[in-house]
């Protein structure tokens, strides 16, 4: 243990890209501010820490613990649980932990059609279709594997969460805010969000920050970005061009939309709302210019993956979260 | 689940102020009979349904959601049925790539005095949705919406 | 801080008590869901009545409660019952909500323990949706003393008049180039007999007299902009090529025009008119019309008589279509209705076989100032009919084309056969269904004509028909009914019969409705805001309804109606403002990002987009409270009083009974 007077700082990776690591460190020479701050004690891309390390620490003694990527291994929800006891303020950073993001998409399958698609077909060479197993018998005993759950969920879903910092990844400039504040509250310089704000991330959505030219919205055909020249200073959704930035939480300063490419909703939802998909499926749905059943389908066809389109970065944190098989676990 | 072993649906159906809830009460006062499988919400208008209303029944215990309103050219409000409209049909369409089947979702329009046709439809529903078996979704009190505050955080 | 919840279940006699366990629902109510809020839960025989009311009003202020459910009947009908009981007590009506355990639990299931179950978990529903209310204030709107009427048949006149005399100004918009309707248009009227012109014409030349009403004929609504007691009404003056300041209605330019057309509107196809033309002698406008389609100036460039003869130079070539518009607080629609088409009943011959005339026809043979100058003759203009067939319910009562009764039909029928006994002797036949003589002195009436020795006969017609299968039936026309009081077919030789066609809504009624906001039925009439209670009022505050537009109905009822549709507005007026329902939408300007995804969605126009700010607003009095924006938006930034987001899906937590223990939630699923 160290005799360091610093408060401590920790971060881990549950089922990620390794992308919010690399954020936290593109804040540049600010991390020098971190490493002046606080004392590392555990951030597994960047130092080597077992986990019977943390295990011995006091409960509480890590001040600020940054946990990204989602839960989807009895590995990840044990050091979810050990680090929730562990650490005064527990932020959920990133999508995957805050909404599930990429992870969370295997929820729309059953664990079965997973493991079968991994194991024997596309990113393989199976042949004897051997499986990972939780537990196998070595000469020198057992070893064992975490298990994967059927079902991907959010920070929250498994222990409470102090703040939210969404993103995929958060944009440096917010997390170099965020470290900004902590300082000064460690200062005594100001005060702490109330606990379960959303930091990081502006008030409201992605087309606040959109400098795109915005007019009434009547949907007669969506296109793929690839298909058609968009007009840069309009609006991409006026252009047919499914952009879910309507229903984004700002904050990213809508860098995506700017550079021509439409917005696929990483930084979640906005404040208050309960299912961020259905925002989205309400406020698009609502514009699709026809009242005629037939016509209206024909013009959703446009969307040729609507689940996975509007719930990509937000499946973990919805109302219902997976599919039916993975809920049974099939 | 139940006392015995056939199963019962639970289906939560959403209704408009001017003709669909009206429709009901109509049904009610001419004593149509039907099915206590479903039990009704009253919107103002079917243009106030949000597809987190239908997301949270589903997710909360509802083996189906019925949405009805007043026929297209009718609405109370004039155009905003066709809202609902077409928020069914992109619901739909996720629902079913979650793995739902599209026959728990169902959207039916029936104007004031139309009790006996609108009492019809749900026993029709009701009947499509005991075939189709029980939803069975875990209900996760996270979901629900009288959140538990978090613990408290003592900086 | 929980809430305080009052739960209160009303037995309503043995209504829900003979269906719905209501002690065990109440109680139920009291411990189950004690721990979401419930102090007190109650029930009771018929929470509506004073005493029932006295309770929850008690117990607001013996217990402080500060919410208040009741599970009785339909919010549609004692709604404000409960709200007001609560306001009377100190607590904010829109802290009680009515949950219907009645009209969609007791009356439409049998299964007592299910009906039981589902009224728990209703009721469960208004529970925890009700925590979730706020208390609201009412929205206050001046009411403009100005009144737009549209129709000027008898209905219209009468709210129009009606109207006037109480002192208000009233515009009355009317589509022909006179006042009258189809009343002008009978010859007599059942029961009295009196010329219907004789007691029309008055109050016509009341109306064009009258200083508090702008009569606008040869006029039509465009648009409706606007809300109750603020309404604003584009209305397009059709050009009449006359101007009104100079004319005289001396008539000499109709005397002069050499061009006749069919008069397929007031004399039903019976006659002809000039091309410009005062529709009848006694027409309110007296200014003459010009039909620009089929004028010879207009078609070809010449003939001009009605410019070269008019004495005061009124006829003007150049006039266009004028477009006003004009700020109301209320309208009343007495648009009136159409004839059924006997065309549509191929079997009935009418159309295609000589001396069949629909109701209409004939009332204009009647008419002394019809074509045949009152005389009851054949099509051959001088042979009076020796036997006369009057066929009821042409297209009513008939499920190939109007389930409906058309009311009138009837006492028409009998009143045609009293008349051509009357004026011909002819020999009379009634064929019909039922006899419907429900008003004042009408069974009189229909005993007089039995009297007089017309055959009543029971039994629809089944086809008129010209092929004879007898000499005593060649040339005739032969009726072919089953008279069902003797069970026997039978054939009946006529010269002449008479249609009685039935009501039907105008061929426009539909998008004229849609102009002013207000639905039709499935059978075409507009519909009321209650059946039984309030038949002149739509659901759109403001626009009243009277007359056969409501449904088939004869004059003293539709008398009535304009007369009511007056008296509601003028106590409306009296007012000085009007209280709306505070279910309103509102935008939080802080979480808009000026999106635009739901200006376009409002029917009302009630959002605009402010360019500066980059963020949409919702003008709160022509909101109409429907939702779609709030459900629309996709910041979640746009809420609903009344309905809002928390309300509806606490309700739904409720519904499923997710408020209780789980496990015990499944069994009373069962």
């Amino acid at each position: 243990m160290s005799k360091n007077e610093k408060p401590k700082f920790a971060m881990y990776w549950a089922d990620s890209c390794g992308g919010c690591d690399i954020a936290v460190l593109n804040i540049h020479e600010k991390i020098l501010d971190v490493d002046a701050n606080f004392e590392v004690v555990f951030w597994p891309v960047a130092m080597d820490a077992k986990y019977k390390d943390v295990e011995a620490m006091p409960d509480k003694s890590i001040l600020l613990t940054l946990f990204n990527g989602a839960i989807h291994s009895t590995e990840h929800e044990h050091v979810a649980h050990l680090l929730r006891k562990k650490s005064k303020i527990l932020v959920a950073f990133g999508s995957c932990a805050c909404e599930g993001c990429m992870p969370a998409l295997i929820n729309l399958s059953s664990k079965k059609d997973f493991f079968d698609t991994v194991f024997t077909t596309i990113s393989t060479v199976n042949p004897e279709n051997i499986r990972p197993q939780t537990s196998v018998k070595v000469p020198e005993g057992v070893i064992t594997l975490p298990e994967m759950y059927s079902v991907v969920r959010t920070l929250d879903q498994v222990v409470p969460v102090d703040y939210y910092m969404p993103g995929c990844p958060p944009e440096s400039h917010q997390i170099a805010a965020v470290i900004d504040l902590v300082i000064q509250v460690l200062q005594g310089k100001a005060e702490l969000p109330p606990p379960g704000t959303v930091i990081g991330a502006g008030n409201s959505t992605v087309c606040d920050e959109c400098p795109r030219k915005r007019d009434i919205k009547k949907i007669k055909k969506f296109d793929r970005i690839q298909f058609i020249e968009p007009d840069p200073e309009i609006c991409l959704l006026e252009q047919g061009i499914f952009c879910s930035g309507l229903a984004t939480r700002s904050g990213c300063e809508a860098k995506c939309p700017s550079a021509g490419s439409p917005c696929i909703g990483c930084y979640g939802p906005a404040e208050g709302v309960l299912d961020y998909g259905a925002r989205l499926m309400s406020a698009v749905a609502s514009v699709i210019d026809s009242t005629d059943p037939v016509e209206i389908n024909q013009i959703l066809d446009g969307i040729p993956d609507p689940a996975g389109q509007i719930y990509r970065f937000n499946m973990a944190g919805s109302l219902l979260q997976a599919c039916k098989d993975a809920w049974n676990r099939k | 689940m139940n006392n015995d072993d056939t199963f019962e649906p639970v289906i939560i159906g959403f209704t408009c102020n001017w003709c669909s809830y009206r429709a009901a009460d109509t049904a009610g006062t001419a004593r149509v009979k039907y099915a206590p499988n479903i039990r009704l919400i009253r919107l103002m208008c079917s243009g106030r349904l949000d597809p987190t209303f239908v997301l949270k029944a589903l997710a909360n215990g509802a083996d189906g959601v019925l949405i009805t309103g007043c026929h297209p050219g009718d609405c109370h409000y004039v155009e905003q049925n066709y809202k609902a409209l077409r928020r069914f049909h992109l619901l739909k369409r996720v629902l079913t790539q979650m793995g739902i089947e599209p026959g728990r979702l169902k959207l039916v329009w029936a104007s004031a005095a139309e009790g006996a046709i609108l009492a019809a439809e749900f026993d029709k529903f009701i009947n499509e949705v005991r075939a189709l078996g029980p939803l069975n979704l875990p209900l996760q009190k996270q979901k629900t919406f009288s959140t538990p505050a978090l613990e408290e955080v003592a900086a | 801080m929980s809430e305080k919840i009052g739960v209160y279940v009303c037995h309503c006699g043995t209504n829900i008590a003979g269906i719905v366990n209501v002690e065990e629902v109440s109680q139920w109510a009291g411990s189950r869901l004690k721990d979401r809020g419930v102090v007190i839960a109650r029930d009771y025989k018929f929470m509506c009545s004073s005493l029932g009311q006295e309770l929850i009003e008690k117990d607001i202020k013996e217990l402080g409660l500060t919410r208040v459910v009741v599970a009785a009947c339909s919010p549609h009908l004692h709604e404000r019952t409960f709200r007001t009981a609560c306001e009377r007590a100190g607590l904010n009506p829109y802290l009680c909500e009515l949950v219907s355990i009645r009209e969609q639990v007791s009356w439409v299931h049998t299964d007592k323990i299910a009906a039981t179950a589902k009224a728990e978990a209703v009721l469960s529903g208004g529970v925890e949706r009700v925590i979730h209310n706020e208390p609201l204030e009412p929205l206050k709107v001046p009411i403009h003393p100005d009144s737009l009427v549209v129709g000027g048949g008898i209905a219209g006149i009468q709210a129009a008049l009606e109207l006037a005399d109480g002192g208000n100004h009233v515009y009355l918009v009317e589509r022909e180039p006179s006042i009258g309707g189809h009343m002008a248009q009978f010859d007599k009227t059942f029961p009295t007999l009196d010329c219907s012109a004789c007691i029309l014409t008055p109050r016509m030349v009341q109306v064009g007299n009258h200083p508090n009403i702008t009569l606008l004929t040869w006029s039509e609504v465009t648009k409706v902009d606007g809300y109750v007691g603020n309404f604003e009404v584009a209305i397009k003056k059709k050009a009449r090529y006359v101007n009104t300041e100079l004319c005289t209605g001396c008539g000499i330019c109709v005397e002069k025009c050499p061009k006749k057309v069919v008069d397929d509107v007031f004399e039903a196809g019976m006659a002809k008119r000039k091309v410009i033309y005062i529709p009848f002698p006694q027409a309110v406008p007296n200014f003459p019309v010009l039909d620009a389609p089929n004028c010879t100036f207009f078609q070809k460039g010449t003939c001009k008589a009605c410019e070269k003869f008019c004495p005061t130079n009124a006829i003007d070539f150049n006039q266009k279509d004028e477009d006003i518009t004009v700020k109301v607080g209320n309208i009343v629609l007495a648009t009136g209705y159409d004839l059924f088409n006997p065309r549509r009943i191929p079997q009935y011959g009418y159309g295609r076989l000589e001396n069949i005339f629909t109701s209409l026809e004939f009332e204009r043979l009647c008419n002394a100032s019809g074509p045949t100058g009152g005389n009851i003759v054949l099509k051959d203009g001088i042979t009076p009919p020796k036997t006369v067939g009057i066929v009821h319910c042409v297209g009513s009562r008939d499920q190939n084309y109007n389930g409906y009764c058309s009311a009138i039909c009837c006492m028409q029928s009998i009143k045609f056969a009293h008349l051509v006994h009357e004026r011909t002797g002819a020999d009379i036949y009634n064929f019909y269904i039922d006899i419907r003589t429900p008003g004042k002195s009408y069974e009189e009436f229909y005993q007089r004509v039995l009297d007089e020795g017309t055959h009543f006969v029971r039994g629809k017609v089944a086809e008129v028909t010209e092929v004879a299968r007898s000499p005593e039936e060649e040339g005739k026309l032969i009726i072919q009914v089953e008279d069902t009081l003797i069970g026997k077919q039978r054939r009946i030789p006529v010269d002449m019969v008479i249609l009685s066609a039935g009501l039907e809504p105008r061929y426009d009624a539909k998008e004229t409705g849609k102009l002013f906001g207000i639905a039709c039925s499935a059978d075409g009439w507009y519909i009321e805001r209650h059946p039984k209670l309030d038949p002149i009022a739509t659901m759109t505050e403001g626009v009243f309804i009277a007359g056969c537009v409501q449904g088939p109905k004869d004059i003293p009822a539709t008398v009535a109606q304009g007369a009511a549709a007056a008296a509601r507005i003028q106590g409306k007026i009296q007012q000085g403002e009007i209280t709306l329902e505070p279910i309103r939408a509102s935008i939080n300007e802080d979480q808009c990002s000026g999106c635009r995804i739901c200006n376009d969605l409002c029917p009302f126009s009630a959002i605009l987009y402010h360019e500066d700010r980059a963020v949409s607003e919702i003008n709160a009095a022509l909101c109409q409270g429907c939702g779609t924006c709030v459900a629309a938006c996709p910041a979640g930034a746009i809420s609903g009083t009344g309905f809002s987001n928390e309300q509806i899906l606490a309700q739904i937590e409720g519904l499923l009974l997710l408020n209780i223990d789980q496990k015990e939630s499944k069994k009373v699923l069962a």
